[in-house]
């Protein structure tokens, strides 16, 4: 199956935008609501810090996402086995020169699970997010959410608690046991949002060409289809009619981002499938993902923007070679992808050696010398085996490339 | 009426059907029910979004379908032989008529766990050490269940990343983040807070019901730490 060239080169063409209706009611906005309770004292809204950017969501209205001062809610997957990707999201902060809280009184969402097993219920749902809000609230940093199912789920729980006063009511008794206060933020808000975000200034700082690195975008279902009226759609990516992050990242540094007749379809991780039924994440994330983009756009990195979605990716590739298919291309988040553009070191930042699919010849490509950092990291990981150093630290990290202080904040 | 033939739900044809019944009333009066299902037009749409559907003989559409007509005999076949094929993936949410059948999966397998039975006991067959590591650390996934043995097609990758666990976890730069047990550090006020939940939000009661063994453990575990820092359980 193939699509035609045209379509491949650039999604949608200009002629197939669709405009929202100004006459259309908007659908009722959930913050509004959030507020409404605030007044009401049922809880506290934690307001988003300033300098934030606004940017444009699906419903039309527009999302404050802010710049700095973020506590970042991290994500199981991403931290247990995918480190590159924290580590670069705290990476590109550290380079914009923004400042950022990396919290131990921080939980899973314990989505994951949930979605897995149903081994819970929406009152601990519901606890365990206000729990994780109010230990953000005390820090007075704002809560950055790296995984799409956290995101995701921290929405269907915030209109669960809006809509449910009894279940509102429950969540608070537990918090008042726990001694904290009952917090919603004014906006969840998702790392790559954030990314979409400060695109600009990390595409100012690239120090690799892009231009020829072909990308195939996987968009996270949790990010955008499970509460869908506040994830970012962008008139100038898609004409608005896709989700716009990562694809504008990916852009804005100058990368080619080809289409594929698959996009809408899920990655096949599964939640429980990925951890015990295997056979059906493989083949899916395989035949209906992997192959599709190969076969379609030739890409060079597969980028999405989502822990169980680089994991399935990635990983489901190796196995599939004995069926011969069609196969090897790397994948990882856009954080990672972006770091490296701006010269952010492979393995110790990237951590592109707990990946699965060959990643060296898209380093090539951009102009990476892989061997020469790995030679580096090696030694690093030398002098911590003879016990010269404990750990690779920021300090290390950092000394590489100096960060510049984030100039403008519109 | 049933939508299928009688063969498929003879199977379960021992069960009574104020059991069945008692189940179905059990998931519709779940708060967030009226909000998963507004009907249905029987357009096919979730179906054609749909992972599970594509993989299993699997029918979001037939979810919605079954739960709007209130088909109790089929409801009942679903909850055992069905919800645990969703990839809970929310593809269904596009549904047009506002329906989320992923959604009114999640409460059927809710009931399912609560009442345990014997279909969600054999669903999670294997999964346990991942409810352990989830109720008991706070973190879902950690590095150290990458082993060669558990994942043989990820590659050598799985190998090296095992052989070299600890080292690797040293080599990286987030200090949240040299763990190897855990995805990241949990201090241990915010592990008693997350067990405080558990055990005030009946979720250590749905453990039990479909797994003892690991109730009996987490319990352990637990308490150890809740006794350590002052509290006491009612059990
Ligand atoms: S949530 Fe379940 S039913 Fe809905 S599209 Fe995903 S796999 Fe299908
Ligand atoms: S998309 Fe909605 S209305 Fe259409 S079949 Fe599925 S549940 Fe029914």
């Amino acid at each position: 199956m193939s699509i035609h060239a045209k379509q491949a080169e650039g999604p949608l063409g200009k002629e197939r935008v669709f405009k929202r209706d100004p006459d259309l009611p908007l659908s009722e906005d959930i913050r509004d609501l959030v507020f409404e309770l605030e007044a009401e004292g049922e809880w506290i809204v934690q307001r988003v810090p300033e300098p934030y950017v606004e940017v444009p969501r699906k419903d039309g209205r527009a999302k404050k996402v802010p710049l700095q001062h973020t506590w970042h809610h991290k994500s199981c997957g991403q931290c247990g086995h995918i480190p590159g990707y924290s580590t670069a999201i705290f990476w590109l902060h550290r380079k914009l020169g923004l400042e950022y809280d990396d919290p131990k009184d921080q939980t899973s969402c314990t989505g994951w699970n949930y979605y897995a097993s149903a081994t819970s219920n929406a009152a601990a749902q519901a606890a365990v997010a206000v729990r994780n809000f109010a230990a953000a609230y005390v820090t007075g940093f704002f809560p950055l959410i790296h995984c799409g199912t956290s995101y995701g789920h921290y929405k269907e729980v915030r209109e669960e608690l809006v809509k449910h006063p009894e279940l509102r009511a429950q969540v608070r008794e537990i918090m008042a046991k726990l001694g904290k206060p009952l917090v919603m933020p004014e906006e969840i808000v998702h790392y790559s949002e954030w990314v979409y975000a400060v695109r600009h200034e990390i595409a100012a700082r690239k120090v690799y060409d892009c231009r020829e690195i072909v990308v195939t975008v996987h968009p996270a279902c949790h990010y955008y289809k499970l509460v869908q009226g506040d994830a970012i759609y962008d008139p100038d990516i898609y004409g608005g009619q896709r989700t716009a992050v990562v694809t504008a990242v990916a852009k804005a540094l100058g990368a080619q981002v080809k289409d594929y007749s698959t996009w809408f379809d899920c990655c096949g991780f599964g939640f429980r499938h990925i951890l015990v039924q295997r056979d059906f994440t493989r083949s899916f994330a395989v035949n209906r993902k992997i192959e599709t983009m190969l076969e379609e756009a030739k890409p060079d990195v597969v980028l999405t923007h989502d822990t169980g979605c680089v994991t399935t990716l990635d990983k489901s590739q190796f196995a599939a070679q004995v069926h011969n298919k069609k196969v090897g291309v790397p994948v990882m988040s856009e954080a990672q992808f972006a770091a490296l553009a701006m010269g952010a070191h492979p393995y110790r930042v990237c951590q592109l050696h707990w990946h699965a699919a060959d990643y060296r010849p898209l380093l090539e490509k951009m102009g990476i010398d892989w061997k020469e950092k790995w030679q580096e990291f090696e030694e690093d990981l030398e002098r911590i085996r003879r016990g010269e150093k404990d750990y690779l630290t920021w300090e290390d990290v950092d000394a590489e490339i100096p960060a510049r202080h984030f100039l403008q904040v519109s | 009426m049933a939508l299928h033939a009688p063969p498929k739900l003879e199977r379960y044809a021992d069960i009574p059907y104020e059991e069945k019944e008692r189940l179905f009333q059990e998931v519709k009066a779940d708060p967030r029910f009226p909000d998963y299902l507004y009907g249905c037009y029987e357009c096919g749409i979730c179906v054609a979004a749909c992972p599970s559907a594509r993989f299993y003989d699997f029918s979001p559409r037939k979810i919605a379908q079954t739960l709007a007509r209130e088909d109790v005999e089929l409801f009942f076949y679903q909850l055992n032989e069905d919800v645990w094929n969703c990839s809970q993936c929310f593809s269904c949410n596009r549904c047009p008529r506002g329906n989320s059948p992923g959604g009114l999966i999640t409460i059927m397998r809710e009931v399912a766990v609560r009442n345990g039975l014997r279909s969600a006991k054999e669903a999670l067959e294997g999964y346990s050490r991942v409810i352990y590591k989830i109720m008991a650390t706070g973190t879902q996934v950690s590095p150290d269940m990458i082993q060669a043995d558990a994942f043989p097609d990820w590659g050598p990758v799985a190998k090296e990343t095992a052989d070299n666990l600890e080292l690797w976890r040293k080599a990286l730069p987030p200090e949240t983040m040299h763990t190897t047990s855990t995805a990241w550090e949990v201090s241990e006020q915010t592990l008693t807070e997350l067990y405080l939940i558990w055990h005030m939000t009946g979720v250590m009661d749905m453990i039990k019901e479909v797994d003892e063994g690991l109730h009996m453990i987490l319990l352990d575990v637990m308490e150890e730490l809740l006794e350590e820092r002052g509290y006491a359980l009612a059990e």
